[in-house]
């Protein structure tokens, strides 16, 4: 009984923190699968300025980004106005206008078959190592319409958009037997491009660390700001403590 | 000069008790002279946490309501025009998001403690029926909220939960149109929800929550030891009739429940900034992506407070007896205070059997959860699900025929409180 309110505390908020994470671990493992790190990190602002060029240069003719806008690109990559209007706007939109795909979407539906999504929120639908690793997957496949296919996400009706940088790939598969489907194994080179490994993995990680920073760009300031919350958060809980000690001091 | 002004305040003061005579006397009932026992441990603590998080979201949702748009061709773009556009709109709505989530962590806690010391117990049934209102409500106002960003697993969760209603027999189709006003969910059901989240049911809550209050005001507040301290020895420090070991609300409880909601705030905030959708569990990954009723989601669940009673849903082979059994599991909570007929209230007095019986009734609730929100399709887990459900009721058997036929050895129970924090 003459336990004090500090030291139960902890126990409790721990123990609170633990039931919570050991419900939501489970969760959280099994929603990244298989699938390899991406590595990728908001903080690192050149991997996020590559990101947004490559992003411009290979995805932006058919993809839109359309709850996004050149001006926030430029403020929270640290661009200038200039260098976001001349290499990254290709549609001849406002420097504070929505981010729109160079191609109409009813293009799309004729030459893909399907128009190509908007990405302003893959990274969160999907996650950021989705997109890395679908950016790796793709591979000739003779029996799709456009000649590509995909094993992250099999039967896409999108082609390589980086096949120049990765070279054109071909899967192996271990061949169907009874009930079992055929499982993939491997992907083999069949003609290289001008990046090496190591090179287009870096590519594909930044372009999925600009599609995370799209999905989301408060995150840019949310954990900055959050540090100060939980300061202040701290001191007010120390001096609500004292002060409850003080008024509970006649309490027997 | 501090004369002079302690004259006005007294001029004010006057002024104001001539004018409404019966303002002084009120405050003083329910602040000042309400006397709650001194031996209040942590787990009092959540009633006060929900009405904190409560005001949160009355206040959040007031501004979020200044830019959402309520329509289903409007409505996911205006969410995330208030995550991008809006100043500070990105903090506001994880203050709603995360609030909606730490609402059912409190609420869950309040009423798991009231179970643990026998809160609902004579005289304070109109308490927990009043709390337990307040808990069905809650879950509605949840599920409307939750259908409003229009995302995939609102369009899709809010189909299948209004598609329950549809197993009742006869009017079960005819109800479900006419609770979504069309054959699906459509911009006619996301506009009368919109109204329902933000008005009728607020105001709902906030008449049962002060009805909840005034209830528990009316008998006193039960504590850790389940000793009645009206019917203790009476004359305290602040009253000669006071129960002595009650001691005011106001300072002493609210000094102590600031610290408290210092520490709650202080968890909120870490995961508002650190993690806001907290791996997909208080913003699913789904709802990121806009309704659209020609693709379903793999797998369609509900969020994770609604997990429990889904389960007990879809392990159980009939619908309607689905149906029956996810309600009845809400529905019994209800007669609680007449199914347990034990005359001691805290588990610190209880027998073993009580403490055992709710210790499995914690774990079959979390596990359901956990079963509720996976895919469903393992048939081990369906297994499970069952035997877990039907535990989950047994608890309420077993409490009726442990304290009515005399099972139950209780130790002997304090005259008085026994001391606190």
């Amino acid at each position: 009984m003459t336990e004090t309110i500090m030291q139960k505390t902890p126990r409790w908020i721990a123990g609170l923190l633990v039931g919570a994470l050991l419900a939501v671990a489970p969760a959280m493992a099994s929603e990244e699968g298989a699938l390899a790190s991406s590595n990728a990190s908001l903080s690192d602002l050149g991997s996020l300025q590559n990101g947004a060029k490559m992003y411009f240069n290979y995805c932006s003719g058919c993809h839109s980004l359309k709850l996004m806008r050149y001006s926030r690109i430029a403020d929270d990559l640290q661009l200038s106005k200039e260098q976001v209007m001349q290499n990254f706007n290709f549609t001849g939109a406002n420097f504070g206008e929505q981010i729109p795909a160079t191609m109409s979407a009813e293009d799309g539906k004729t030459w893909f078959g399907a128009a190509p999504p908007d990405l302003s929120l893959m990274a969160r639908a999907k996650g950021v190592d989705y997109i890395y690793n679908y950016l790796k997957s793709f591979y000739l496949d003779s029996s799709r319409p456009i000649g590509w296919n995909n094993t992250v996400f099999p039967n896409a009706s999108m082609p390589n958009p980086l096949w120049e940088l990765q070279g054109i790939q071909t899967a192996k598969f271990k061949p169907a037997e009874g009930d079992v489907p055929a499982e993939f194994e491997k992907f083999e080179i069949h003609q290289a491009g001008t990046m090496n490994a190591e090179e287009f993995n870096a590519v594909a990680r930044d372009v999925a660390n600009f599609l995370q920073y799209a999905a989301e760009p408060a995150a840019l300031q949310r954990k900055s700001i959050g540090i100060w919350v939980l300061l202040f958060l701290s001191v007010f809980s120390l001096l609500a403590y004292f002060l409850k000690q003080e008024y509970w001091k006649d309490v027997h | 000069m501090a004369n002079r002004l302690s004259r006005a305040a007294t001029g004010v003061q006057e002024w104001f008790n001539d004018r409404a005579p019966s303002f002084g006397p009120f405050y003083r009932k329910h602040m000042t002279e309400y006397y709650a026992p001194k031996n209040f441990n942590i787990w009092y603590i959540f009633g006060v946490l929900s009405m904190v998080v409560l005001i949160n979201q009355i206040v959040t949702g007031i501004f979020l309501t200044m830019y959402f748009k309520p329509s289903a061709a409007e409505a996911f773009a205006s969410v995330e025009y208030i995550m991008r556009d809006v100043e500070w709109g990105w903090l506001i709505r994880y203050m709603h998001s995360t609030g909606a989530s730490a609402f059912f962590v409190v609420v869950y806690i309040h009423m798991f403690r009231g179970v643990m010391y026998g809160s609902y117990k004579k005289p304070r049934e109109l308490v927990w029926l009043l709390g337990m209102l307040i808990y069905l409500v809650l879950m509605a106002e949840a599920f409307m909220g939750y259908v409003l960003p229009w995302g995939q697993m609102s369009f899709w969760g809010a189909k299948v939960i209004i598609s329950l209603f549809g197993a009742i027999p006869y009017v079960g189709g005819a109800l479900t149109e006419w609770i979504m006003g069309d054959y699906l969910p459509s911009d006619t059901t996301l506009n009368r929800f919109f109204a329902l989240h933000v008005i009728a049911l607020p105001l709902v809550l906030l008449l049962l929550v002060v009805l909840h209050i005034f209830a528990l005001h009316e008998v006193g507040s039960n504590n850790p030891d389940g000793v009645e301290i009206k019917k203790g020895p009476k004359g305290n420090r602040w009253s000669d009739k006071a129960p002595t070991d009650g001691i005011p609300f106001h300072p002493y409880f609210t000094v102590k429940d600031t610290f408290y909601t210092g520490c709650f705030l202080l968890i909120c905030a870490f995961i508002l900034f650190f993690e806001p959708t907290f791996g997909g569990l208080f913003l699913e990954h789904d709802n990121f992506i806009e309704a659209n009723r020609l693709v379903t989601p793999e797998h369609i669940k509900p969020t994770w407070y609604y997990t429990p009673f889904y389960a007990m849903l879809r392990v159980i082979p009939n619908k309607l007896a689905g149906v029956m059994v996810m309600f009845g599991a809400i529905i019994v909570l209800f007669f609680l205070p007449w199914l347990d007929r034990g005359k001691v209230k805290s588990w610190r007095y209880r027998g073993a059997g009580f403490r055992i019986a709710l210790f499995v009734l914690g774990i079959c609730f979390v596990w359901l959860g956990k079963i509720g929100s996976g895919p469903g399709t393992d048939p081990a887990e369906t297994i499970i699900g069952r035997v877990l459900t039907a535990a989950y009721f047994g608890f309420f058997i077993f409490l009726w025929v442990y304290t009515a036929f005399g099972f139950e050895k209780t130790k002997p129970v304090p005259e008085r409180v026994t001391g606190h924090d």
